[in-house]
């Protein structure tokens, strides 16, 4: 009988995926890798869940999981469109180049 | 084994219903119709049928459906009919608004439909997971609809900022939902509620803590509460100004609309004590920091876009106490805010595209002269926003406050009302530029673009104005129409 992996390993591995994924987000310029980074945070939550799942041996997580997936990949099309037509104005994807709003 | 048919009940969300498909009819009429314009008011008439639904569906007594997903109790009811209210001023300014920028296109009014149907899946629902669908369709339309002014950069820059901000706060609300649902192995609101209050739930458990601490921090973001308040200056002031109008109201009200249920009915029995103190640190600093970055504004959209952080704050002041009485006031505080804000904005679509004007401040300078009927609709829906007697505004505040009062946390209603005597300064700040000073002398040979008001927008103004009027001086039908809002 093999030992099983303790569930509050998966629970801070998630945590720490999170965090990376925050992290990012505040501190990288490059818009492309701030969306890998949102990516990595709802990925994250995705392991979470199935942990939970697992754990309390219910269904709701894993459909939970399928929902964020579908949603994740809309908002990376509108996200890449979005950065899409702002490159034909600027020629960047450096959020530091997007400063025509300021107050 | 006999498979069970589902109940789904599908008239319970015959106004979701409505607009959603109106927006797929817009979508397809798109390919045909040469006069966009004509989307734009079928999506009104979807809008109506709407409306008539839900207040058709007032009368029934409520049930859930689809498996306890969602529900159209007289809360959700009540929340449609604002944010049909807001959409439907929104359309009736952007078909002005849009013509006269070459923006007239179909899909613009299906994103808005969609994201409206959005705004009342997340009133109707009563499980994390349909909360989570309607944030998601909401927001996404509106990243869209932010960046709709594809000429102007400013505009993407405005889609790009809410797209990641808004997905950023998403991540967050998701992992609250994970830990919420890890604490207590539901996603159903009135099944976490059970949990905690059946003596099942461990009361000081972190697991439960930190996730409702997060799905906080989730509905902050969409709400603009400080601290995460950040995007909204300049996504308010990049994107369309029909499409801030919409969102300053509708995402707001939304945003409102789930974390209110949450917190009540999830949440309402168990840990009270711990959710009220965050919400009212919250409304204390949103209240504060959104007025005071509002004093420093040039720019009218700005200036708007703080003010309203400052009145996210005034709302959660009802939030607070916990009690019914206080989420009829938030109702009744967004049904107003929806009119007079909009409104406000409907005056700043109308002078933003003449060449003489942007939307600094300082250019309305002189308008009561030039136009005193407009300038006399914006002093109004500034004094309203004020919170001045006799407008919607007033009424709006005092049942908040009053809500807080009754709950005995009469300083977060003191905090509020030195908050809404800082709000005069900017507010008035407007009407003083319109009233008493003259307007930039024009150069020899430079035209004075007239200002037409001509078309929809008015409409939008004329109903902002009378509404804002009547209710302030006779605010009886909405206090009956917000006490019908209960949960069910």
């Amino acid at each position: 009988m093999l030992e099983q992996v303790p569930v509050s390993h998966y629970l801070l591995l998630s945590a720490i995926l999170f965090s990376i994924g925050a992290g990012g987000v505040l501190i990288r310029r490059n818009v492309i890798i701030v969306l890998m980074c949102i990516e990595m945070m709802m990925n994250a939550v995705n392991l979470t869940f199935i942990t939970f799942s697992r754990y309390l041996d219910s269904a709701t997580g894993q459909i939970f999981v399928f929902m964020i997936m579908a949603v994740a990949a809309v908002e990376v099309a509108v996200g890449l469109a979005l950065l899409v037509e702002l490159n034909r104005h600027k020629q960047s994807v450096n959020i530091d180049d997007f400063n025509a709003l300021k107050g | 084994m006999p498979i069970e048919i589902p109940t789904l009940n599908i008239a319970a969300l015959t106004p979701f219903l409505a607009v959603t498909v109106t927006a797929f009819v817009v979508m397809f009429f798109e390919l045909f119709v040469n006069d966009k314009r004509i989307l734009g008011y079928l999506s009104l008439l979807g809008l109506a049928v709407a409306a008539i639904s839900s207040v058709m569906l007032l009368g029934v007594s409520p049930a859930p459906a689809f498996q306890e997903m969602a529900i159209s109790d007289g809360y959700a009811l009540v929340l449609n009919l604002i944010f049909i209210v807001t959409a439907a001023l929104s359309i009736l300014i952007s078909l002005s608004y849009l013509g006269d920028r070459a923006l007239q296109r179909g899909e613009y009014y299906a994103l808005l439909l969609f994201s409206t149907g959005g705004m009342m899946l997340m009133g109707a629902a009563t499980d994390l997971i349909v909360v989570f669908m309607g944030l998601e369709i909401m927001s996404i339309a509106l990243y869209v609809l932010a960046a709709f002014n594809r000429r102007k950069m400013g505009s993407g820059e405005a889609g790009m900022k809410y797209f990641i901000l808004g997905a950023f706060a998403s991540a967050f609300f998701l992992y609250g939902v994970a830990l919420v649902y890890g604490a207590t192995g539901s996603t159903n609101l009135s099944a976490i509620g059970n949990w905690f209050t059946s003596g099942g739930g461990d009361l000081t458990d972190p697991i439960a803590l930190v996730g409702l601490s997060l799905l906080l921090v989730g509905f902050a973001f969409k709400i603009a509460a400080v601290p995460f308040q950040w995007w909204t200056p300049d996504v308010y002031q990049g994107a369309p100004t029909s499409v801030t109008a919409f969102m300053s109201v509708g995402a707001k009200a939304a945003g409102f609309a789930a974390l209110v249920r949450l917190l009540m009915v999830s949440f309402g029995q168990a840990f009270t004590l711990d959710w009220q103190i965050a919400v009212a640190a919250l409304a204390v600093v949103t209240m504060t920091g959104g007025n005071i970055a509002a004093l420093a504004q040039k720019d009218i959209k700005r200036m708007l876009a703080f003010s309203s952080i400052a009145h996210a704050g005034y709302i959660l002041v009802g939030v607070v106490p916990g009690t019914i009485d206080g989420v009829q006031a938030v109702l009744f505080y967004l049904m107003g805010y929806a009119f007079m804000n909009i409104g406000a904005f409907a005056v700043v679509a109308v002078l933003e595209h003449r060449v003489a004007i942007s939307s600094a401040i300082e250019e309305y300078a002189g308008l009561a002269a030039r136009k005193p009927l407009l300038a006399a609709a914006m002093l109004l829906f500034m004094v309203s926003l004020t919170g001045l007697p006799p407008f919607v505004g007033f009424w709006g505040k005092l049942y908040v406050f009053r809500a807080a009062v009754e709950a005995n946390m009469s300083w977060l209603a003191v905090v509020g009302v030195i908050n809404s005597a800082i709000s005069a300064f900017y507010y008035l700040g407007v009407v003083v530029q319109m009233y008493m000073r003259p307007a930039a002398a024009t150069e020899d040979g430079e035209e004075v673009v007239p200002i037409s008001l001509s078309g929809p927008v008015t409409i939008t103004l004329a109903v902002a104005v009378i509404i804002t009027v009547i209710l302030g001086i006779w605010p009886t039908p909405l206090v009956n129409l917000t006490s019908l809002a209960v949960f069910g």
